[in-house]
């Protein structure tokens, strides 16, 4: 694997650091005019999610990581593993509860999902931004109640819950953002 | 260059048409300031034979080349114009200051472009103290670093670093070091700075008080340990600090002033240790400059001299956060 120097660590890069792959997210350079060069950088941990700040001096080195991400449709789910397929290749990649993690509550099968990959095996899970699932259980709503203030926990069929207006009803299919689990709209069928 | 996957080229300078006008006005200000107090302006070669030692400066260098003579010459953009400015002075020209680029490899950041404005300037007879009034007046008050009101702030280094750190940098073991950076969860600090005090001073320093300086007008921050005397003068009533000042303002340093050592054969042992630490950490060793060292020896006026980084100070000025804001075309624009 290739090495960095500091002055390549760029937004995104993906490194090596205590033995664990880390995507560089800020990096700074800091030095007085009459003393030693160095650069401060903050990384985030891709087994754990964990941000890190570290100071290293100005020309010292990391591994880089061989971490790509790349777009698969979610299959199904055999109890312990969760697998996925390149669609175009047809290669399919098993991940453990681990890498899954939190995207476990938006996966329905067929949605394509980006897959991270570390050494060729899924390190991380990242849902479609929206997703469109179906309630299977929230109370009733209250007749003419269209304004959607306030609103009431609906279950999705993943296990999901997110808070819906008063006038979405049990069976409907709705829209949501995952990045912050948050009901968008309605889907018409 | 060609146009890579169809994206427009980004030919427009990084900075606004506010900041030409800004830097314009900054510069016509500062010569009719030192032309009120009768500090001449003067030029000196951006390219030169010689270069400056410090371990912890990187410089370009290029080829001088006649055609038909095999014999290059290997001539060095200037990290600052200090040596010949200080020739200038040798030679008796009274107080100067100049305005002028200076380049240092592999400096890039928000807060570092390799090629930048220096403003550098030289009181013949002046101390450390009218140096500091002067700076106030230049940037304080000319060119309104200080809002009306605000105060300037003079703390010694040690006293700044007691303030912010909670321990005295001269006295202290390295392991009081190691104990602090433990105490504010540093995990980096050990493996960097080892045994090395100047080095954790330098770290604590920049990581911890630095951001805290000038939050309030501009910080002069006096009485630098002689370990980190550069080309200043050990004082004489206590050798453990040098005549060296920095000037900061909203936690950047803006600038680096100094008591100026005038002895030939202090400057000569502090090149060949300079050398010593570059040959040690494997960077490539300029040769000495003879003529400043004959400059120094012919006999150097007693005075104060202090270099001033006009790109940040232009960014302080108009309250932004990059060089690339307040340079025309910075490194990836260049």
């Amino acid at each position: 694997m290739a090495i960095y120097s500091t002055n390549e660590f760029k937004g995104g890069l993906k490194v090596m650091f205590d033995g664990d792959p880390c995507s560089i997210i800020e990096n700074e350079f800091v030095k007085p005019g009459k003393g030693q060069a160095f650069n401060r950088v903050r990384l985030r941990n891709l087994k754990n999610g964990r941000v890190i700040e570290r100071t290293f001096k100005s020309g010292e080195t990391l591994e880089g990581a061989d971490v790509v991400d790349r777009d698969m449709q979610y299959l199904y789910n055999d109890g312990e593993f969760w697998h996925f397929m390149v669609v175009d290749t047809f290669e399919q990649y098993s991940a453990d509860s681990n890498a899954v993690s939190d995207a476990v509550k938006w996966l329905k099968e067929q949605d394509v999902c980006v897959v991270t990959l570390w050494n060729g095996v899924p390190l991380s899970v990242a849902p479609p931004n929206f997703v469109e699932l179906k309630i299977i259980e929230t109370d009733p709503g209250i007749r003419g109640d269209t304004s959607g203030g306030g609103g009431k926990p609906a279950t999705l069929e993943t296990g999901a819950v997110v808070r819906v207006p008063l006038f979405v009803q049990t069976d409907e299919v709705i829209r949501v953002d995952t990045r912050k689990g948050e009901y968008v709209s309605r889907v018409k069928e | 260059m060609s146009e890579s996957a169809g994206l427009p080229i980004d030919w427009r300078p990084g900075c606004s048409l506010a900041v030409l006008q800004k830097r314009a006005w900054m510069l016509a200000r500062i010569r009719s300031y030192f032309e009120r107090q009768r500090v001449m302006e003067v030029e000196t070669p951006t390219l030169c034979h010689t270069i400056g030692t410090d371990p912890n400066l990187d410089f370009f260098s290029t080829e001088l080349k006649f055609e038909g003579s095999s014999d290059d010459q290997i001539l060095y953009l200037q990290t600052s114009p200090e040596y010949s400015m200080k020739r200038l002075l040798a030679a008796g020209s009274g107080s100067i200051y100049q305005i002028c680029k200076a380049y240092r490899n592999g400096e890039f950041g928000r807060w570092h472009n390799p090629e930048f404005t220096i403003l550098e300037w030289y009181r013949v007879g002046y101390d450390l103290d009218l140096l500091i009034e002067d700076i106030n007046r230049l940037l304080g008050q000319a060119l309104g670093l200080s809002r009306p009101g605000q105060e300037s702030e003079r703390i010694s280094y040690r006293q700044a670093f007691i303030r912010h750190c909670g321990f005295d940098p001269l006295s202290a073991g390295i392991a009081e070091f190691i104990n602090y950076c433990e105490q504010v969860g540093d995990l980096s600090a050990l493996a960097l700075c080892g045994n090395d005090r100047r080095l954790w001073q330098e770290y604590l320093f920049g990581l911890r008080v630095q951001p805290h300086l000038g939050k309030t007008g501009l910080c002069f921050v006096t009485n630098y340990p002689a370990n980190q005397c550069a080309m200043a003068r050990i004082r004489a009533d206590d050798p453990r600090f040098a005549d060296r000042i920095e000037v900061f303002y909203g936690g950047v340093e803006l600038a680096n002033g100094f008591g100026e050592l005038n002895c030939e054969q202090e400057q000569r042992k502090r090149f060949q240790r300079d050398l010593k630490i570059r040959a040690e950490t494997g960077k490539t060793l300029p040769p000495i400059d003879e003529r400043f060292l004959a400059a120094l020896a012919a006999g150097f006026p007693d005075c104060s001299g202090v270099a001033v980084g006009l790109d940040r100070l232009l960014m302080l000025l108009m309250n932004l956060s990059s060089l690339d804001e307040v340079l025309t075309f910075s490194l990836p624009r260049a």
